[in-house]
């Protein structure tokens, strides 16, 4: 018997199909466009995650919210993986985690995270992860970079030497505010995140100083000026909200 | 253009060179232009002229011979003569001799075991036309493939045919093609596109510049067959931008591809149109990853995306592409014209066909080889490329560039093939083999490639990112005698972390020549770590201290 | 019950973490009886004793001195705990790492300095304190360490639990007790 799914399907009831799957041992009910992450946080099961941030696009970059799924020998980043009918998903077995740890130790490495002296210092994701995963100290050596400070703009700084390159700056920029001032430059470990040409943020133009970049940075690599340690709070509640009244909710585009 | 124009261009194309008693080829491939061979054709061609032989001798340039390590390189097609490190002040004498007995001192021996144990299909034209002439190609049965399958064979069929060839993908990762071009062709939509990854990147490696430079048409040729077989009628040639000769041989390909009309509008006369533009790589190794590439073509980063979906169903501007390497597209004119089963009766079980391996570093014979799958190491490495040079002894041959690994004596006389290499730790990879002898340092190789995928990780994913910086930063304290008991620990555990959680295959990929010197040339490592000393001699730091 | 031997120091750092220690206030009587402190900073003692069963080492690894101090320290000691994040982090000490020692002590006592006190460039040495090394790192970049206890500094609820554990002859797990910058 032949079986042609999408035949005789309304598609004004049902423009995605729905399905079940199993999230560690438990049976979770999904369309079949959601993601892994996304029907994990519906059902209260805590997936680790920095570059995601809902209402903005996603990357797949930081590998945090690796899970493991039965039957299929490599580790899959749930925010960007869809559930199958009756897969199995394991999101916190001992492999899993340990890398998540691993990953999260390198991004300490990686730039100067002090977090005594941050404006960030308690309401910082990166600080917050490493709580949450249970890091006492980081196993790898430090590489303690030399990076700049940019306070040029009149109301809000960026310090790279806190920055995780989440790339959430540079999305909502692009993706919310329509400006795409914040940009990417250089490769690998070298990787910045500039504004526009990589010119001085205060005296860029295509800045409107909308301040979503702030709010939706994790760390305190992007704050507003005047804020001490541990005084940057960041308010991101405007996000899912900007994006559903936009109509962006379709934004496919793989960054 | 219909096939009686294909036929008539080939018989004329061919009588006129059966007009010429001697045809002096010359290789004009980068490696040979490198040592002069562009003066050296100028020369011959003035003293022809000058000698008044231009009637029945003729000068032609030719894509590459092969044996690169003795250019400049020439060929007397006729008589079967090889002239090696030939110079402008040998001109005279080849002239001369010819019809008689040839120069003694400049011969190459052709029955040496480098060219009697190559089997060619790649490669069968480069340094046998002119790669600057299209209807040098066609007298090859050039276009007879294309002419083939849009007038005679239906798309379905032109895919079984590769599928029945056993044909995988000679970018690396041996995808069989056959399946990649039903994938493809099943995806829905009408627009479809083909891409060619040109983007050779590999240290030691210059098989595909090779291929572009020494027969463009074929990889056109290609790519039209791969068009009509998926529905797509526009392709893109992504190639990089240090390769300035195979892009200005492209370029003119295409132009008299089009201007014959082999490309372009209703090609042969059928319904299928097809066109081939050239996008040119900024020098990014990532840009090798399908994903990666497509976003360049875009116009955006070289960065890669997560897969999937996969480029078959979401590619170039969201719609279906097929991405090929450039030796896949050029295996598959003869693969049609012959037939898949001929493919299928050549190489291993599992691996089939021929591949082209450019040969580099210890090694006598340096240059490009195509052989059967299946051919083992000790015959590419001994018979082949002539073993090791000053009496050395071999040590390990690295294949798959940054992305393969190191592969000791002990697995000489394994066949090369796709699993093999892959059940040894390495890669088939594009196809570059370098082979190294005793005085290599492994951890100093290691090192070599790990900082290579450093600066050329594009850095969008964490343990890619920063475990290759930390991994060489552990590579370099082992060769400077640095290192502490806790080091080679952490650079296993960090090769696992990558492995496992790299986004895309330069950071998946990245440990392997760690992880193959780790566990085939353990000593070397342990030398430097407990004794202080490289057991080469290789690492300056090492040879300071003892 | 026996009590249990400890040592603690400061290195790199700012006695903050010790200050924090202090900061059990009613708990230090109690714990004055179960405790020995052979070595300290608080007490009056030159020279580290040959065994103790805890060392609390505050601070990272900035000299040549510290470094051969937390050599010292890990042999002749039980449990080693890394105390504050300037020890397993290098925190705020770190923070210099990224500027070549000359220029940090340039800006600190030439450039920095009032009029009065500073001292030139050129004349910039000191022969009295042990010379910096290029870099100050986390303890357990050096020795093994056996507990993580982070924080700058760790809160007195955290360095309690960690006595209480170990006075009961448990292994603390500090988890979700402090973290990286408290």
């Amino acid at each position: 018997m032949k079986i042609h799914p999408r035949k005789n399907v309304r598609s004004d009831l049902n423009p995605s199909r729905l399905l079940t799957f199993r999230i560690d041992e438990r049976v979770v009910s999904a369309h079949e466009d959601e993601s892994i992450l996304s029907v994990a946080r519906q059902n209260g099961i805590s997936i680790p995650t920095l570059c995601h941030l809902d209402g903005l696009s996603e990357r797949g970059a930081c590998r945090l919210c690796i899970v493991e799924v039965k039957g299929v020998a490599r580790l899959l980043p749930s925010c960007v993986t869809f559930p199958r009918q009756d897969m199995e998903i394991i999101t916190a077995s001992e492999r899993v985690v340990s890398y998540r740890k691993k990953i999260l130790e390198l991004l300490f490495t990686e730039r100067n995270h002090v977090c005594a002296v941050c404006v960030s210092n308690g309401h910082c994701e990166l600080q917050n992860l490493a709580v949450e995963l249970g890091i006492s100290h980081v196993r790898y050596p430090y590489l303690y970079p030399r990076l700049a400070v940019d306070a040029s703009h009149s109301r809000f700084s960026v310090d790279h030497n806190r920055c995780v390159l989440c790339l959430r700056c540079v999305r909502v920029c692009d993706e919310i505010e329509g400006a795409h001032t914040w940009d990417i430059m250089g490769r690998g470990i070298t990787s910045r995140v500039i504004t526009d040409l990589n010119q001085p943020w205060g005296s860029s133009e295509t800045c409107t100083g909308c301040g979503k970049c702030v709010q939706v940075c994790p760390t305190g690599a992007l704050s507003e000026k005047g804020k001490s340690v541990a005084e940057m709070i960041k308010r991101r509640q405007f996000l899912p909200y900007l994006q559903m009244m936009r109509g962006r909710q379709d934004e496919s585009w793989p960054k | 253009m219909n096939i009686e124009d294909l036929h008539q261009i080939a018989r004329i194309e061919k009588s006129k060179q059966e007009g010429f008693q001697h045809q002096i080829h010359v290789c004009v491939a980068a490696g040979c232009l490198s040592c002069g061979s562009g003066q050296l054709k100028e020369a011959l061609e003035k003293e022809i002229a000058r000698r008044g032989l231009d009637t029945w001798c003729r000068v032609k340039g030719v894509g590459c011979l092969g044996l690169c390590t003795a250019g400049p390189l020439l060929s007397l097609e006729t008589a079967g003569i090889f002239y090696q490190g030939v110079k402008v002040s040998d001109v005279s004498d080849i002239l001369e001799a010819l019809g008689g007995a040839p120069v003694e001192r400049l011969i190459c021996p052709v029955n040496s075991a480098f060219f009697r144990r190559q089997v060619r299909i790649v490669l069968e034209n480069c340094g046998r036309i002119d790669p600057e002439r299209i209807e040098e190609y066609m007298a090859e049965s050039g276009y007879g493939g294309l002419a083939l399958a849009v007038s005679q064979m239906s798309p379905t069929e032109v895919i079984e045919e590769v599928s029945r060839s056993g044909l995988r993908g000679r970018g690396g990762a041996g995808f069989p093609t056959g399946l990649k071009w039903t994938s493809v062709a099943k995806a829905s939509g009408l627009t479809k596109f083909v891409i060619c990854n040109a983007d050779e990147g590999d240290p030691g490696a210059f098989m595909d510049r090779s291929v572009l430079e020494s027969d463009p048409h074929r990889v056109i040729e290609g790519m039209a067959i791969a068009g009509y077989a998926t529905g797509a009628s526009q392709g893109y040639i992504y190639v990089r931008a240090e390769y300035p000769l195979a892009v200005k041989r492209v370029r003119l390909a295409l132009f008299q591809a089009e201007r014959m009309g082999v490309l372009g509008n209703n090609i042969f006369n059928t319904s299928f149109s097809f066109n081939i533009k050239v996008r040119l790589g900024a020098g990014a190794f990532v840009c090798g990853e399908e994903t990666a590439l497509i976003a360049s073509i875009e116009g955006r980063m070289g960065r890669p995306r997560p897969r999937p979906p996969f480029p078959a169903e979401f590619g170039l501007w969201e719609h279906p592409t097929l991405i090929n390497n450039v030796e896949t597209f050029a295996n598959v004119p003869p693969l049609i014209r012959k037939g898949g089963r001929w493919f299928a009766g050549l190489g291993t079980e599992k691996s089939k066909g021929t591949k082209v391996f450019a040969l580099a570093g210890k090694i006598m014979n340096t240059g490009l080889i195509e052989v059967p799958m299946g051919t083992s190491l000790r015959d590419i490495v001994f018979d082949i490329g002539g073993g090791i040079p000053r009496g050395k002894e071999f040590k390990a041959v690295q294949t798959g560039g940054p992305s393969g690994g190191c592969i000791p004596g002990q697995f000489l006389d394994m066949p090369v093939d796709y699993d093999s290499l892959a059940k040894v730790g390495s890669i088939m990879g594009s196809g570059g083999m370098i082979v190294m002898d005793e005085s290599s340092c492994m951890v100093d190789v290691a090192r070599f490639f790990m900082e290579f995928c450093m600066s050329e990780s594009c850095g969008k994913c964490a343990p890619c990112r920063v475990g290759t910086r930390q991994i060489y930063d552990i590579l370099c304290r082992i060769t400077g005698n640095l290192s502490g008991p806790d080091d080679l620990a952490m650079l296993e555990d960090l090769c696992d972390l990558m492995k496992s959680t790299s986004l895309c295959g330069l950071g998946q990929s990245a440990p392997n020549p760690v992880l193959t010197t780790l566990r085939y040339f353990r000593d070397d490592y342990l030398s430097h770590i407990h004794d202080k000393r490289c057991l080469a001699g290789a690492c300056k730091a090492a040879r300071e201290v003892a | 019950m026996a009590k249990i031997t400890l040592a603690t120091i400061w290195l790199d750092s700012c006695s903050g973490c010790h200050m924090s220690f202090l900061d059990i206030d009613e708990f230090l009587i109690d714990l004055a009886g179960q405790v020995e402190i052979l070595f300290s900073p608080l007490v009056d003692t030159k020279s580290f004793p040959d065994h103790v069963d805890v060392s609390l080492v505050e601070g990272a690894v900035g000299s040549e001195s510290d470094r051969e101090k937390v050599l010292t320290i890990r042999d002749r000691s039980g449990i080693l705990v890394s105390f504050g994040d300037c020890a397993v982090t290098a925190n705020v000490p770190g923070m210099r790492n990224r500027y070549p020692v000359a220029d940090v002590l340039a800006r600190a006592y030439a450039e920095n300095a009032c009029p009065a006190a500073a001292i030139s460039r050129d004349t910039l040495f000191f022969q009295e304190v042990p010379a910096l090394c290029p870099q100050a790192r986390p303890v357990h970049e050096f020795v093994p360490v056996d507990i993580f206890l982070t924080g700058c500094p760790p809160p007195p609820e955290a360095i309690l639990y960690l006595f209480s554990e170990l006075l009961a002859g448990r292994r603390p797990n500090m988890n979700g007790r402090t973290r990286f910058g408290a």
